[in-house]
């Protein structure tokens, strides 16, 4: 990256036929894109970047940075990624104008002037998906955080009743959230039941159980009774295989079932204590 | 060292913790209870930990145990209040609290109370008088 290049013997070329190069670069890009941006659109981010080329390549003290020009590729390949295209579509937006100025080099410049070019061009590409690779991962970061805020909803069901349907792979930090949130809900609900469904979770190992373990034996200690639901057939063979002991926790096949069993539950304590 | 004041509200002697337990206190809070408990005949017990944010594995024994010791005197122990984070840590110590009863809260924990003592007396037919009579059932 800290490479000089200064190939100043195609500022000529470059000079020409600004309009014409800019039209023919154009061109590929938007033949690459497939219509999802409009050419007009196109057209002024890469007058921009060539503009921003030109100006890199007049200044003869700054000529190594591009600091203009790269920060511009860094803005367009990050849009480029959130808008969801392919890594070479965003890579030829760069590598389209190497294409370009090809065509247009005589016989009269020298091969080591194109060469040196050529690396910059390579060069910008590099950063070009530098960037847009960081953008992903700052998409894909955004979006795991998101569903793990999503992915956890505590919900009322009753009276002194709340569920938490689970939806999805329960990893360490899932369950960790689904605790914390199932033990605070029954604080702010003043809930003696808490029905954990499992539904939506697709495997069940032994960490998951231990997971679900630790928060019934939690919601006991607060005073209240987890209820776990949704078990489907092949997952109890699961957890039978594997030796789980879920010991004298309630399981329900279903959260209706769950729902009625908290509720008889209810009404006998109510009953017991006379109210 | 703070002292954990005792109230008795007829017979159920209620323990309000207020401040972070330090093991002195926490043994201190033992002895004063069992001695509390015979004095008065009292029949249950409630500690309310809702103000208690930081459990290690000592004070989670202490609780275990001063319920056992109430159980001997034949009082029954309901802890009330817990918050998550104390209940999370519990778990992940491995600490389960052996028999004592828990509650969300004081309002709970009292109706706990009266519950195991109407089941109680229609088991053994106790004579022993309770705070709400069972008539119903």
């Amino acid at each position: 990256m800290s490479q000089t290049h200064s190939p100043q013997g195609l500022v000529p070329v470059l000079a020409g036929d600004p309009e014409g190069i800019v039209d023919e670069w154009t061109a590929i890009v938007a033949d690459s894109l497939r219509g999802r941006v409009s050419r007009a659109e196109v057209r002024s981010e890469l007058a921009d970047l060539y503009r921003a080329l030109r100006a890199g390549l007049d200044d003869a003290v700054d000529t190594a940075s591009f600091g203009e020009l790269r920060a511009l590729l860094s803005e367009l390949s990050r849009a480029r990624a959130i808008q969801g295209f392919s890594p070479r579509e965003t890579a030829v937006s760069v590598f389209a104008l190497k294409q370009v100025v090809s065509r247009r080099i005589g016989d009269d410049l020298p091969l080591s002037g194109f060469l040196e070019f050529s690396e910059l061009i390579d060069d910008l590409g590099l950063q070009t998906f530098e960037a847009y690779s960081q953008a992903r991962e700052q998409i894909i970061a955004e979006q795991a955080e998101q569903l793990l805020e999503l992915s956890t909803p505590v919900v009322r069901l009753w009276d002194g009743i709340i569920a938490v349907p689970l939806v999805g792979t329960l990893d360490s930090a899932r369950a960790q959230t689904v605790m914390e949130q199932l033990l605070e809900a029954l604080t702010t609900y003043d809930a003696d039941y808490a029905i954990i469904d499992i539904t939506g979770v697709p495997a069940v190992d032994t960490q998951v159980a231990q997971h679900l373990l630790k928060t019934v034996m939690a919601a006991r200690l607060m005073g209240a009774e987890a209820i776990i639901s949704g078990i489907r057939p092949q997952i109890a063979q699961t957890i039978v295989a594997l030796g789980i002991e879920f010991g004298d926790i309630a399981t329900k096949a279903s959260l209706a079932d769950a729902l009625s069993l908290a509720l008889r539950r209810q009404d006998a304590a109510r009953a017991a204590s006379g109210a | 060292m703070d002292a954990i004041p005792i109230l008795k509200l007829d017979d159920v002697l209620l323990l309000s913790i207020q401040v972070d337990l330090s093991d002195q206190t926490a043994i201190a809070m033992q002895d004063a209870l069992a001695e509390r408990i015979t004095a008065t005949g009292a029949r249950g017990v409630v500690i309310d930990i809702t103000a208690l944010e930081i459990v290690d594995s000592f004070i989670g024994r202490i609780l275990a145990t001063t319920a056992s010791v109430s159980r001997l005197l034949d009082a029954d122990t309901v802890v009330v209040g817990m918050r998550p984070a104390v209940a999370i840590t519990l778990v992940e110590l491995g600490l389960s609290l052996g028999e004592v009863r828990t509650a969300l809260n004081l309002e709970k924990g009292l109706a706990l109370l009266r519950r195991a003592w109407a089941a109680g007396a229609e088991d053994s037919r106790s004579i022993a008088p309770t705070l709400h009579a069972p008539e119903s059932r």
